[in-house]
């Protein structure tokens, strides 16, 4: 057997199976999306419905705030971490990572903990402190398991800056702050966008989160959800679906564009 | 030389550390507490540990089959696809990467709901494990691939292997003795990774199981909407006894495998 | 093993034509160098000798009348030593050196009595058992020499197998090279691009450029006797002296000398050896930088020809920069050859 032949052929199980469970289910999906009673239309119908636009509106609107409150807070965190050598440094760095593989209905559960009817914040102060099941809830949820994965993307592209950069800006008379907006967080941008789309991508498409702290939040795809289990509307769901999916992926498309570099969510 | 807002960066990661970390003990407490509203000094227990193993050692264990299941066929799948990745790194090459990576962008509910269109109607296969384990390979493979194609690039594969050939070695020999021993640090990582994410799987999951076949975090979701706080909190527990040493080994076998790429 | 190549060329995808149609035959335990400067198609002809890469149609490659020209690399029973070493880093010195072994199927104890022969022979047993990845270059070079020799090969191919190493360690480990090959009594074929290397180590020597053998011979022929420029430049360092040519004399900016007959139309080259101090010579040139390397000096002059000339100088003291001197250059030792189209 040729060489040729042979990685053709250690190519063949993958592709088999991206064809069947990925390929075929996805067309089958865009086309499912179009057999309702109003056929293609559906896609207008979801710009013209207020409630599915409001949905879209309040998905895209979190996932934005997630995406910069983690930028902010990892950032802050990751570069202190990469620079400063402490005890208890792997400590927090080990706490900062840890959610890493919480999947979503877990990070729900730990909203639930902290801002929940019988959490720790309404326990301990005095009043009503129950966030837990609004778009606070959501929001902190989707923080929560963002902040370890831009972490370890800053930490990861902060290391790699040759610190004789930063030692040059400070010969040359620059002050810290200077040196960080000039050297470092140029340096970074490329880490930071991928970072960000990362975030972005996941708060999108998180359900875990929203299914557990559930009630009254509508983000795409809770809704998603309810149309298709309570609803049984198989088109509107498939086609929201189909939205959220080509939001998602053009997104990332759009950072990876940016950053130069490979862009993947997870979770 | 302390000035104030040098203090702001510790101060930022000491209070994300509280916001990841105060939720995880609470939880741990609450399993292990005989009663979580009057506090610890209700006593210590396993009791509720005891109750979640009664009521969902079938979930943990199908979880635990489900990943070791997902593992062999992501490296059955995987390894020597992202061999004939690295080299023949052409545009289609790049464009099946690009496709099988698309579950990462693509929500996890969209692809669920594809999956159950195309295939629910086979009640056969949609009421089997392997319906979840589609859902699960579906999710992990890019991580092993791009885990093990990470590695392969930074090797001067294509020498080693023209010198293998020069000694006699056809293809598959150099496959099993040359290409996989010097991928095993990404396939460690990658496989690693893809047990991590296969026990943690939900979003799948959710739309893909049955009421006969429910994993550990879908037991989880259930657990959490039905059960009092202390047995959510145990099972959660569980979970993260399970979890947390294969995150670390995940994050050890992929600092080693970084080290190899530079 | 008389190997022979004939019509062999390789044009890559784009069109690059590396090697253009190439005739050799290299005689049963001949060791043949292929010499030239980087891109002038050796390791191309080299890893198409090996099957590595396909050549053109319409060329053979023939193994002792055997044509293996389809046949792919693994089974063409040939050595290779590879620049960067090729060592599997998943093995031990000893499970590298029995790979070849192992793929011809042979009983683990033939392997091993096998393995330890050529151990010994490449002076590896204090490093039998380690990891490849816990040796030195020279080390390494010799690893790779000994498991390239294991399964007895029918032809040896060596792509600049010392340019990996640092300059000291090249010079040693060039003539223990030199020896080894000549212990085997193997066909083998040396691309270098280092014509000291292709001197000391092989019978007979190809000098490469652009695609093309433009000339094969013994060391000494190359020399001696280059059929063109480049050659004489390449192999020896032989500087061009533009000029006029009437008769029998070379007019340069300096002075004239006299050629051989027969010069007429010809590009004249002399080597750095050849150009001697001496108050009686018919150059002017003026001293413009000044080596001491220890058994010699080399000298930099100006004015004797349009370009800078280097002459070696034996004496026990030299001109200081900035002296006025006088060469001479016997007729004998100016190469009057073809002259080329471009310099």
């Amino acid at each position: 057997m040729s060489h040729r032949s042979f990685l053709l052929l250690c190519l063949v199980p993958l592709a088999s199976f991206a064809l069947a469970f990925l390929a075929i289910p996805l067309v089958r999906l865009v086309l499912a999306s179009g057999e309702g009673a109003e056929g293609w239309a559906i896609y207008l119908t979801i710009l013209r419905t207020p409630r599915y636009l409001a949905t879209l509106g309040q998905t895209l609107l979190v996932s934005l705030a997630v995406t910069a409150a983690a930028l902010a807070v990892s950032t802050t965190a990751g570069l202190f971490l990469a620079r400063s050598r402490f005890a208890g440094r792997r400590v927090l760095l080990s706490i900062l990572t840890l959610p890493l593989a919480f999947p979503g209905v877990v990070v729900g559960f730990m909203i639930i903990l902290l801002g929940g009817r019988q959490g720790l914040v309404n326990q301990l102060l005095p009043g009503h402190w129950v966030f837990a099941y609004s778009v606070t809830g959501l929001f902190l949820g989707y923080l929560y398991f963002s902040i370890p994965r831009v972490l370890l993307t800053v930490m990861a592209a902060a290391e790699k800056i040759d610190p004789a950069l930063e030692e040059a800006a400070r010969t040359l008379g620059a002050p810290p702050w200077r040196v960080m907006v000039d050297v470092v967080l140029p340096a970074l941008a490329p880490a930071l966008i991928a970072a960000g789309a990362i975030a972005f991508a996941t708060a999108m498409g998180a359900f875990g989160t929203a299914f557990t702290l559930a009630t009254d939040i509508d983000v795409l795809p809770m809704v998603i959800y309810t149309e298709f289990t309570l609803s049984a509307n198989i088109a509107m769901a498939s086609a929201l679906s189909v939205v959220l999916g080509l939001v998602t992926w053009a997104l990332l498309l759009l950072a990876r564009s940016l950053s130069g570099g490979t862009v993947a969510a997870g979770g | 030389m302390r000035h104030p807002t040098r203090l702001i960066p510790l101060a930022v990661t000491l209070l994300a550390c509280a916001f990841l970390l105060v939720p995880i003990v609470q939880s741990v407490l609450a399993g292990l507490t005989v009663n979580y509203f009057r506090g610890l000094s209700s006593g210590l227990t396993l009791k509720w540990v005891g109750e979640v193993w009664g009521l969902y050692a079938s979930s943990i264990l199908l979880s635990i089959w489900l990943a070791l299941a997902c593992l062999a066929v992501t490296l059955v799948l995987g390894v020597p696809a992202a061999y004939a990745l690295a080299r023949r790194p052409g545009r289609a090459a790049r464009v099946l990467e690009e496709f099988i990576s698309l579950p990462l962008a693509v929500p996890g509910l969209a692809l669920a709901l594809a999956l159950l269109q195309l295939y629910g109607s086979y009640s056969g296969f949609r009421t089997s494990w392997a319906f979840i384990l589609v859902g699960h390979v579906l999710y992990t493979l890019p991580f092993m691939v791009r885990s093990v194609l990470a590695v392969l690039a930074a090797i001067d594969l294509k020498t080693l292997e023209e010198g293998a050939a020069t000694l006699g070695a056809g293809p598959a020999r150099r496959f099993v003795d040359i290409v996989v021993p010097n991928a095993l640090p990404g396939i460690l990582a990658g496989a690693l990774t893809v047990v991590t994410l296969s026990i943690g799987e939900f979003n799948l999951t959710w739309m893909l199981h049955t009421p006969y076949l429910k994993t550990l975090p879908v037991g989880l979701a259930d657990s959490y909407a039905s059960m009092r706080l202390e047995i959510a909190s145990a099972y959660t527990l569980v979970f993260f006894v399970m979890i947390v040493p294969l995150l670390v080994a995940m994050q050890w076998a992929s600092a080693r495998a970084q080290r190899i790429l530079s | 093993m008389t190997l022979s190549l004939s019509r062999v060329a390789k044009t890559f995808a784009g069109g690059t034509k590396a090697l253009l149609p190439t005739d050799l035959t290299i005689a049963p335990g001949e060791i043949l160098s292929l010499l030239g400067p980087s891109g002038c198609g050796k390791t191309t002809l080299l890893r198409i000798i090996a099957g590595l890469e396909q050549p053109d149609p319409g060329a053979r490659v023939l193994f002792d009348g055997e044509e293996v020209t389809a046949l792919p690399v693994e089974r063409r029973r040939i050595g290779m030593v590879f620049q960067s070493y090729a060592l599997f880093p998943n093995m031990s010195v000893r499970a590298n050196i029995g790979y070849g072994l192992k793929m011809q199927g042979l009983a683990r104890a033939d392997i091993d009595a096998r393995v330890d022969e050529v151990t010994a022979l490449c002076q590896l047993q204090p490093y039998a058992s380690r990891a490849v990845t816990a040796l030195s270059g020279g080390q390494r070079q010799r690893v790779a020499l000994a498991r390239a020799i294991a399964p007895r090969p029918r032809v040896l191919l060596l792509d600049e197998p010392l340019s990996a190493l640092d300059a000291a360690l090249r010079g040693q480990l060039r003539d223990e090279l030199a020896l080894l090959l000549r212990s085997f009594g193997i066909t083998a074929i040396f691309v270098t691009h280092d014509q000291d290397e292709a001197m000391a180590i092989a019978d007979r020597v190809a000098v490469m450029r652009a695609g093309q053998v433009a000339q094969i011979g013994t060391p000494e022929t190359l020399y001696r006797n280059p059929t063109s420029g480049f050659v004489a430049r390449f192999v020896g360092g032989a500087m061009p002296l533009r000029g006029r040519v009437t008769g029998d004399h070379l007019h340069l900016p300096g002075g004239a000398l006299r050629l051989r007959p027969g010069a007429a139309g010809q590009q004249v080259f002399v080597r750095a050896e050849d150009i001697r101090l001496d108050p009686e010579g018919p150059l002017a040139a003026r001293v413009e930088a000044v080596t001491f390397l220890g058994t010699h000096y080399r000298l930099a002059l100006s004015g004797a020809a349009p370009d800078l000339l280097t002459a070696l100088h034996a004496g026990h003291s030299a001109p200081r920069p900035g002296e006025a001197v006088r060469l001479s250059i016997a007729p004998d030792a100016l190469l009057s050859l073809p002259a080329e189209d471009h310099a």
